[in-house]
C-alpha cells in the first residue's frame, strides 16, 4: 500500500508521460509505439487521483468503469484486482486502454483537468490489464448457473465481444459468428499492430472462450444461416454487431486504377493478412513510394502510418478541411506528424491518372477554402477555382468512411433500417424492430469508436438479459 | 478445419478438390463461390463452385495452377485439411425457364458452368453446352456436361479433340444457323468472355458472365473486387459474381487482375525453388505465359 498524501500535494505531481519508441526507430517496424507505464510511473500517476465522491469520470465512460476504485487498487499494489475491477463492467481493458479516446470521455471530466492535466486513466487501465495478462493472473470470471438460454452474436468486434462477455457471466450460452477467419472484427482487421498488438486481442478472445463463449469463425450469417434460422435452431435472442460494412469511394475518374485501395482493404491486407511480413505470409500488398491517404479520421492516420512502415518515401494525408476539423484523435495526429507524415490540408482530389498498365501515377487536386458551417456544424470546404495541381502518387488509400453492409438487413424480414441502411434500435435497450433481435456498434451508428460500440454492447447485454429472464419472449 | 476428401490431378495444370463443408453446401446454389485459405500463412482466394453434393455435404472446387497459392493447394492430400472455407458468397445465378439456354465454359470455366447447366436444366430449359480447352489433355467434365446438356459441343484451340477452334466460334455458328438460344452464361478467361459477349451482342442474346476479380474478405468490406459495369462501380463479391456481359468493362478487369503480377512471380519462384515441396512434375515445370 502506497502512503496516501494530501490532496494539495497530489496536484503537484506531474502527469505521467508514456514512454514510447522514438519516431525514427518505429517507422521501420510494426511494434507497438507506446511501451506502457512502468510500475513506478503507474503508482505516481495513481496518487494524482483525488478520489472524488461524485466521480464525474465514471459518467464520461460509456461502459461505466468504476475508475476511482480501480485506481485505489493500484495504490494498494494489487494490480490484478484493479484489472478485475475494470472487467466487472468492461470486458476489454487492454484494448480500451490503448484505443479509447479518453481525452474526450473519462479524462475530460476529471476534476484535475480544470486546472492541471487530468489523471492518465487510459494509461493506468492499460497498465493493470497488461500486468494481469503478462503475469498470468487472468482468472476465469465467476459464471452464474446455466439459464438454459442461448444467444447468437453476429460479429466479433468490440460490440459483440462486450455482449458475449457480459452475458456469458450471467449463465447464458453464447455463440459468436464471425465472417472472417479470426475473431476481433475491426480490432484485428482495422487497427494496426503498432497501435493494438494482435496477440492482445487474441488473449481477450481466448479468455472469453475459457469462460464458455463459443466462436464460430468463417461463418457468415445471412449467407449460411439467416437470423430466422438461428431462432429455429433454438437461439432465444440475437445480437447484430456486424460493423461498418461497405467502403465509400470518391466516385471520381480513374478510381479503378491499380494502387487505389479502400482503407478497409489496405488495412485488412496488412493487419489481418499480415502482408507487411512478406517473408512469412502470402497475401501481397502494394507498398508505394509516394502514398496519399484521403481522409482525416483515425482510420486515415492508421493507414498513413502503415504506409510509412511499409517503406514509403513520402506519406501524405490529403484532407479537404483544415486540421481543426480533422476527426482523428489529437494523439494520433501527433504520432503521425512525429513520424514525418506530410499533411496536405484543404485539398481534395478530383481525378486519378494512370500509366499504360493501369497503375495510378498521379492525382489531380484542387485547393479548398472554408466556407460557412454545414449540417455537421463544421465549416464546409469550398473549391478554389483554378487552383488545380498534380501530385505524383503510386498508392492511394481512400479513408472517407463506410456505408452499411445490407447482408443481414436484406435477409431478415421486418428488420427496420434508416435511410442510410443502418439498423434502427431503441437507444435505451438496443432492441431492433424484431423482438429478441438487438443491434449495436457501427451497424447502428455508422462509423464510430471501439468504446461506443462496447457501450452499445453493454446496454444490449443488459436488455437481452432482462428479456431472457423476465420471460418477455413471445411464443 | 474443413476436411479435404480428395484432391486429384485431372489435367496437366488442373486439379479437382472435394471439401467436406456440409453447412455451406446445404445453403450453396449454382453460381455462388467460396473463399478458401490453405494454411495459417495463406492468402484468401475466391473459388467458383464446381459441384455440390448435398447428400454427403461435399463441395467440389476445380482449380488451375497459376501461382503459389494454387500450387500449394495441390500439396493438400486427401484426408487432410485446409484452414478455412467460407461461403456461400455472392448472389446465385439467375435461373428461369427461357426455353433454350446455352452455357459456355472455356478452360477452367468448364467447371463452374456445370452446376449452372444443371440448374438451367432443372428449370425446364433445353440446355446447349459448349466447352473448350487449349488441347485435349486440358479438357475435363465432358461426361458430366454430356449428362446434363441436350446438346453438347466440345472444342479445342489446337484441334486435338472435337471442333478445332474457340468456344465463341461454335456459339457464333449456332446463332448464325438460327439456334433459338434465349440466354447465354459464359465463364472462362477474360478474353474468352469478352469475345463471347461480342458474338452474342451481334445476335442480341442476353449474356451473363461470372467475374472472378481479386478479393480479400468476400463480404463487401474491402472493395478490392470492384468492377465497372454499365459505367457504375459494382463489388463482384456482393453484387455479383454474375453480371450483364454486354455492360462489363473488360479492359479495367484485365488490368486489375494483374495488380500483383510481380509479387506473384516472386512468391511462385521462391516456392518452386524450395526442394522440400512435394509438387507434381508438371507444377515444377510451371512457367508464366510469355516467359521461359
Amino acid at each position: 500500500m502506497v502512503q496516501k498524501i494530501e490532496k494539495k500535494e497530489r496536484m503537484k505531481i506531474q502527469r505521467a508521460q508514456m514512454p514510447e519508441q522514438a519516431p525514427e526507430e518505429r517507422v521501420r517496424n510494426f511494434n507497438e509505439v507506446p511501451h506502457g507505464l512502468t510500475e513506478e510511473q503507474a503508482l505516481s500517476e495513481a496518487q494524482r487521483c483525488l478520489e472524488c465522491k461524485k466521480a464525474p469520470c465514471i459518467d464520461g465512460c460509456p461502459v461505466e468503469v468504476d475508475i476511482p476504485a480501480f485506481i485505489n487498487l493500484i495504490l494498494e499494489k494489487d494490480y490484478a484486482a484493479a484489472a478485475r475491477k475494470i472487467k466487472e463492467t468492461n470486458s476489454l481493458p487492454a484494448v480500451c486502454g490503448r484505443v479509447c479516446p479518453q481525452e474526450e470521455q473519462c479524462e475530460i471530466k476529471c476534476v484535475l483537468a480544470k486546472k492541471f492535466k487530468p489523471v492518465a486513466i487510459g494509461h493506468l487501465e492499460r497498465f493493470v490489464a497488461d500486468y494481469e495478462r503478462e503475469n498470468d493472473l487472468v482468472q476465469i470470471p465467476a459464471v452464474a448457473p446455466p439459464t438454459g438460454k442461448k444467444v447468437a452474436i453476429v460479429g466479433s468486434g468490440p460490440a459483440g465481444l462486450t455482449v458475449a462477455g457480459d452475458l456469458v457471466k450471467l449463465g447464458h450460452e453464447i455463440t459468436i459468428f464471425e465472417a472472417l477467419h479470426k475473431p476481433g472484427g475491426v480490432l484485428v482487421y482495422g487497427i494496426p499492430e503498432f497501435r493494438l498488438p494482435k496477440n492482445i486481442v487474441q488473449a481477450e478472445c481466448d479468455a472469453m472462450r475459457d469462460t464458455g463463449v463459443t466462436f464460430e469463425n468463417s461463418t457468415i450469417v445471412g449467407k449460411m444461416d439467416t437470423i430466422d434460422e438461428l431462432f429455429e435452431q433454438g437461439y432465444d435472442a440475437v445480437f447484430i454487431g456486424t460493423g461498418a460494412g461497405l467502403p465509400n469511394f470518391m466516385g471520381i475518374e480513374g478510381e479503378q486504377l491499380i494502387g487505389i485501395y479502400s482503407a478497409n482493404e489496405y488495412l485488412t491486407r496488412s493487419n489481418l493478412m499480415r502482408a507487411f511480413d512478406e517473408e512469412g505470409y502470402d497475401t501481397p500488398i502494394i507498398r508505394g513510394t509516394n502514398v496519399a491517404v484521403l481522409g482525416g479520421g483515425n482510420t486515415a492516420m492508421d493507414a498513413v502510418r502503415t504506409s510509412k512502415r511499409l517503406g514509403a518515401d513520402h506519406s501524405y494525408i490529403v484532407y479537404r478541411r483544415s486540421e481543426a476539423e480533422m476527426p482523428a484523435r489529437a494523439e494520433e495526429i501527433h504520432h503521425a506528424m512525429d513520424e514525418g507524415i506530410e499533411f496536405h490540408m484543404l485539398t481534395t482530389p478530383i481525378k486519378f491518372i494512370g500509366d499504360e498498365e493501369g497503375r495510378v501515377k498521379q492525382m489531380e487536386c484542387l485547393k479548398m477554402e472554408l466556407g460557412p458551417p454545414d449540417d455537421s456544424g463544421r465549416r464546409r470546404p469550398v473549391p478554389i477555382e483554378g487552383s488545380n495541381f498534380i501530385m505524383d502518387v503510386d498508392l492511394v488509400v481512400v479513408a472517407i468512411g463506410n456505408s452499411s453492409n445490407p447482408l443481414i438487413q436484406s435477409t431478415t424480414p421486418g428488420l427496420e433500417t434508416n435511410r442510410w441502411g443502418n439498423i434502427t434500435v431503441n437507444p435505451e435497450t438496443m432492441q431492433t424492430s424484431r423482438p429478441g433481435v438487438y443491434a449495436g456498434g457501427d451497424i447502428v451508428t455508422g462509423g464510430a469508436t471501439v468504446i461506443l460500440a462496447a457501450g452499445a454492447g453493454k446496454k444490449a447485454a443488459r436488455a437481452i438479459h432482462q428479456y431472457l429472464t423476465n420471460g418477455a419472449k413471445p411464443e | 478445419m474443413p476436411r479435404v476428401v480428395d484432391n486429384v490431378q485431372i489435367g496437366p495444370m488442373t486439379w479437382k478438390m472435394r471439401v467436406e463443408v456440409p453447412r455451406l453446401v446445404a445453403k450453396a446454389k449454382a453460381g455462388q463461390f467460396v473463399i478458401i485459405r490453405v494454411n495459417e500463412s495463406g492468402e484468401r482466394v475466391p473459388m467458383s463452385i464446381a459441384g455440390l453434393n448435398k447428400d454427403e455435404g461435399l463441395l467440389t472446387i476445380i482449380y488451375q495452377v497459376v501461382g503459389k497459392t494454387s500450387a500449394l493447394m495441390t500439396t493438400v492430400e486427401g484426408g487432410g485439411e485446409i484452414s478455412d472455407c467460407v461461403g456461400p458468397l455472392g448472389v446465385a445465378s439467375h435461373v428461369e425457364n427461357w426455353g433454350t439456354a446455352c452455357v459456355v465454359g472455356g478452360g477452367i470455366g468448364i467447371a463452374p458452368v456445370y452446376p449452372i447447366a444443371q440448374a438451367y436444366k432443372e428449370a425446364g430449359n433445353k440446355v446447349i453446352s459448349i466447352i473448350g480447352a487449349r488441347s485435349k489433355e486440358n479438357l475435363f467434365y465432358e461426361k458430366e456436361h454430356g449428362e446434363v446438356a441436350d446438346e453438347l459441343h466440345v472444342c479445342t484451340d489446337d484441334g486435338s479433340y472435337g471442333h478445332a477452334g474457340f468456344v465463341s466460334d461454335v456459339l457464333d455458328k449456332l446463332l448464325k444457323d438460327g439456334a433459338p438460344i434465349k440466354m447465354v452464361m459464359a465463364i472462362g478467361p477474360v478474353p474468352m468472355m469478352r469475345v463471347v459477349t461480342r458474338v452474342t451482342k451481334e445476335y442480341e442474346v442476353p449474356t451473363w458472365v461470372s467475374l472472378n476479380p481479386l478479393m480479400v474478405d468476400g463480404t463487401g468490406m474491402c472493395g478490392g473486387c470492384r468492377v465497372t459495369v454499365g459505367g457504375e462501380t459494382k463489388f463482384a463479391c456482393v453484387d455479383g459474381p454474375d453480371f450483364d456481359g454486354h455492360a462489363v468493362d473488360f479492359d479495367i478487369l484485365t488490368k486489375r487482375l494483374n495488380a500483383y503480377k510481380e509479387q506473384e512471380r516472386r512468391a511462385m519462384k521462391k516456392f518452386l525453388d524450395d526442394p522440400h515441396c512435394r509438387l507434381a512434375e508438371s507444377v515444377r515445370q510451371f512457367t508464366y505465359p510469355g516467359t521461359k
